[in-house]
């Protein structure tokens, strides 16, 4: 009888997610703070669509349903895509996104563990594309409008799309500073002068650069929790910087700088909490290198020159489409084997 | 020698794990003796190699150290009496084996006096070196370390060894084992006198004595004990991590070189032995004493966790007893550590030349493995892995049975330690599909093999009957290029047809004289209308075969026809005359 080995860690795919959840929180208090309790609203509202439409197919596939909703991957997948939301977004947008996440891009290709797409960007994806406008209104952060909407307020708007009296949308909302810089240089105006409006903070967006430091924070503890390796964060915001120095570089009036870059919208989130997920993403440490410096690459791309003001999502699903080539093309030199 | 120690750079290996050493309570009490027990279970084969060779009967007295089963080939170890007392019996019995086989076995039953066979030491310094490993084929001595290889093979001095580096293996890096650890601890000078033998037996250049930063004692016992050698001896502490124990670990540690897959260490001339290993062959050279015992931890679920010196053949049960016995909730027995160990078949089964240590197991020490969730590809496994293998590849091709991916992706180079399966967040099996792959690929590749000289055979059978055709189609051509050069003038493609004729019609008058001679048999008795409805089915039946004959005979006509035009061709190519006439 031989079933050795008989110890193992004390670990198990709950523990791992409960820890990408627990490095979350300083991004959520550090949301709230900036933008109000309304995203606390949201991730509620995800969380229990994930959990709920993830125990509905779960039984429709006649799969145990206890140990898969505990392994607490449905919820990450929530946060996620929550915490990727423009914070006002109406109830059933978040639904939505959640249920294709959950439903499509993860059930449907067999659950845990065999979804080839990141579930959280797909659902992402999805709405970006469906619902332009809803998912481009960002409402100003609590910096920028001196106060935001109270608990009950955003209540309202999240539900019903009502205001409280006397606040107009365009009081409460704002361009994101990925979005200004966008329009602004496509009248001709220069990086250095548009940066001087209020909208940017230190070195992102001014309010939601605290946001991504507080990413940043989190996902240093899933590196020494060794939840993740180095490789990915490195190698995404490395090639993220480089190229937007690069370019920053060669014509500053035109291109934002590499701190910009990194410290604005999702490329935190990015690069430790969604380009990590290693259902959809290489498992080699080249592979890893590649994958994430290809995202980074797709990413300042889609930000400079296409449509979307942030390309994080199609970036993301975009490699994700070149893992297994990837895995198959970084095997890492075996013991007593030459390369 | 501190300095020497600083000196020497060491390498790491890949990933490999840490899990809790619980190496503390085993070494609280030194090494221990046991009573004699009742009853001896010697195995006949304690090691990796060929069956030894029975060399006494049923009933005979022996005395201690005398020569139970000799060497039997080039790899098997010889088997020794214990102690003195009377074969009681030689048949199968249960070993301490993963499959829970029986196997072959010798049970002695010591009459306490433990007598000695005459010994003698032998001087291995004045000795010549072919004849001190010749000898060594009778001492029994086998790697203690767990593998159990015959160690005489590794000490061949045939002159061509070309043993520069000797590594000794102090590195104990399974949790639970302190038998390496007391042995240094106590006897660091017997080791020591037993790495010189080797040294000396391959010619070494330089020795490595690894041992891990958790045995600190045994580390200065060793030192302490190099430092009187006449040798350059080096004792390097190593990291405490699970498996530098392993030899190409160890000696990757050590020297940074890398033993190529398919190659032995002594292929880069490095040779590799356990401390147990160099202290028995010095205890054979010393005193003449063969393998009789060995050191064995015994721990875990246990009263009193420690190590004995135990003679081979004693029960397990009585190791445990020694032990202050099993608690109560003790529910499985390992052999060997918790991370490459096996539970035993029963605590019956006698301690071998391979049992470093039994482990008492119980629940709160092992639990039952947890239900494998899928696996979320999180790349901890090859993050561990010491081999640098991906075990989420090897695992997904050895779940699809995709073997030649598997194999592809260096199965075979899995030590199976089981680093992967401790990490696994998925609590995968992993390395329990790995066996399973790699038993699937072994049988396959012996059905294949097994087809193959079926297919050669079979080959073989189609080229011969072909040749036998070829051989015939010669024949007929050769007469019928005879009948043609007698000149019989007529015309040649109507001689052709005519003897494809008469060649038919002949047989067509042989089968009506077959059909003839037919006497039916057994029908005499039987009604006259019967009668004829036999003679009937008869008649049809023999005209089918002789349809049968005709279509056959034409085949061959017509292959030999054609065979005919050829032979004719390299007839008159070999006689030019008719074409110079032509």
């Amino acid at each position: 009888m031989t079933r050795s080995p008989y110890l193992v860690e004390k670990t198990s795919v709950s523990i791992v997610m409960l820890k990408v959840l627990l490095a979350l929180i300083p991004g959520v208090i550090a949301y709230v703070w900036v933008f109000g309790t309304g995203i606390l609203i949201t991730l509620a509202l995800a969380t229990v669509t994930a959990i709920v439409s993830e125990a509905l197919v779960l039984k429709l596939r006649q799969r145990p349903v206890m140990p898969f909703l505990l392994d607490g991957s449905a919820v990450v997948t929530a946060w996620l895509l929550a915490l990727s939301l423009p914070p006002l977004a109406p109830w059933w947008l978040i639904v939505l996104g959640t249920l294709f996440a959950i439903v499509v891009a993860k059930q449907l290709y067999g659950g845990l563990g065999y979804n080839p797409f990141n579930p959280a960007m797909v659902g992402y994806a999805v709405l970006l594309i469906s619902f332009p406008v809803l998912m481009t209104q960002w409402p100003a952060p609590g910096v920028l409008a001196g106060a935001h909407l109270g608990f009950m307020d955003q209540l309202a708007y999240i539900f019903g799309r009502h205001l409280p009296a006397g606040v107009t949308l365009d009081a409460i909302s704002s361009a994101t500073p990925l979005d200004y810089l966008k329009t602004q240089l496509t009248l001709q105006h220069q990086v250095a002068d548009i940066t001087q409006s209020s909208i940017f903070g230190f070195m992102g967006a001014k309010g939601g650069e605290f946001v991504t430091a507080a990413y940043l924070l989190g996902g240093l503890y899933m590196w020494q929790q060794r939840i993740i390796t180095w490789h990915i964060p490195v190698a995404f915001l490395g090639t993220l910087a480089l190229m937007a120095g690069i370019f920053h570089l060669f014509d500053a009036t035109q291109y934002a700088s590499p701190q910009f870059h990194l410290f604005s919208r999702a490329a935190m989130l990015c690069a430790f909490f969604i380009a990590t997920d290693p259902v959809s993403g290489p498992t080699t440490p080249n592979g890893k290198l590649i994958f994430a410096a290809g995202i980074a690459i797709i990413t300042l791309m889609i930000r400079q020159y296409g449509g979307y003001p942030d390309g994080v999502a199609f970036a993301v699903l975009l490699m994700n489409l070149c893992v297994p080539l990837i895995d198959m093309y970084t095997q890492p030199r075996v013991f007593g084997h030459d390369k | 020698m501190s300095a020497i120690t600083q000196l020497s750079r060491l390498f790491k290996f890949n990933g490999g794990v840490h899990p809790p050493e619980n190496k503390l309570q085993s070494c609280a009490l030194p090494i221990r003796r046991l009573p004699l027990p009742a009853k001896l279970v010697l195995p006949l084969r304690q090691h990796v190699g060929n069956l030894p060779k029975l060399r006494v009967a049923v009933g005979e007295r022996v005395l201690k150290g005398q020569l139970l089963a000799e060497a039997e080939g080039t790899i098997s170890a010889a088997v020794h009496a214990p102690t003195s007392g009377i074969i009681a019996s030689i048949g199968e019995a249960l070993i301490p084996h993963p499959s829970g086989l029986p196997d072959m076995c010798i049970t002695l039953e010591p009459d306490g006096a433990d007598e000695w066979l005459p010994h003698a030491p032998l001087d291995w310094r004045h000795a010549d070196k072919q004849q001190l490993t010749e000898s060594l084929r009778s001492s029994g001595i086998v790697g203690l370390g767990g593998a159990a290889f015959p160690s005489h093979i590794k000490l061949r001095a045939d002159g061509t060894s070309g043993i520069d580096t000797l590594v000794i293996n102090g590195a104990e890096c399974e949790p639970y084992i302190t038998c390496d650890d007391m042995l240094m601890r106590e006897r660091a000078e017997e080791v020591v006198r037993g790495i010189e033998i080797a040294y000396y037996l391959l010619g070494a250049k330089q020795c490595l004595i690894g041992i891990e930063d958790n045995k600190p004692e045994a580390a200065a016992a060793m030192r302490a004990a190099c430092d009187k050698s006449e040798y350059p001896l080096q004792v390097i502490v190593v990291p405490t991590i699970y498996p530098s124990g392993d030899a190409r670990r160890l000696i990757h540690v050590l020297t940074g070189r890398e033993i190529p897959s398919f190659k032995r260490s002594t292929d880069m001339g490095i040779q590799c032995f356990n401390v147990g290993t160099v202290q028995a062959i010095y205890r054979y050279f010393q005193f003449g004493e063969p393998t009789l015992s060995r050191i064995v931890t015994v721990t875990g679920n246990v009263a009193q966790a420690g190590n004995f010196d135990v003679l081979l053949g004693t029960p397990v049960t009585a190791l445990l007893d020694a032990a202050g016995g099993a608690l109560p909730d003790t529910n499985d027995y390992l052999m060997g550590g918790p991370m490459m160990g096996f539970s035993l078949p029963s605590a019956e089964v006698p301690v071998t030349k391979a049992t470093n240590c039994i482990i008492a197991g119980a629940p709160k020490l092992f639990p039952e493995p947890e239900p494998a969730m899928p696996c979320i590809r999180c790349a901890r496994c090859a993050d561990a892995c010491p081999v640098n293998l991906q075990p989420q590849e090897l695992y997904w091709f050895a779940k699809s049975s995709n073997l030649e991916k598997a194999r592809d992706y260096k199965l075979f180079d899995c030590i199976e330690c089981g680093c992967c399966s401790y990490v696994c967040p998925s609590h995968i099996p992993l390395v329990q599909y790995y066996r399973f792959a790699k038993s699937e690929i072994i049988s396959q590749d012996r059905a294949k093999q097994a087809a193959d000289v079926a297919r050669e055979r079979n080959e073989f059978r189609l080229m011969r009957i072909e040749r036998e055709k070829q051989e015939r189609a010669q024949k007929h051509a050769q007469k019928a290029a005879g009948a043609k050069t007698e000149g019989s003038a007529a015309a040649d493609g109507k001689t052709l047809e005519d003897a494809k004729k008469a060649a038919i019609e002949a047989a067509v008058a042989r089968a009506q004289v077959q059909k003839a001679a037919v006497e039916p048999k057994n029908v005499s008795d039987l009604p006259p209308a019967v009668q004829s409805e036999i003679a009937e089915i008869d008649a049809r039946r023999s005209d089918a075969a002789l349809e049968v004959e005709k279509m056959q005979l034409k085949k061959t006509i017509d292959t030999n026809s054609v065979a005919d035009g050829k032979g004719n061709e390299a007839v008159s190519q070999a006689s030019p005359e008719p074409t110079a006439e032509k």
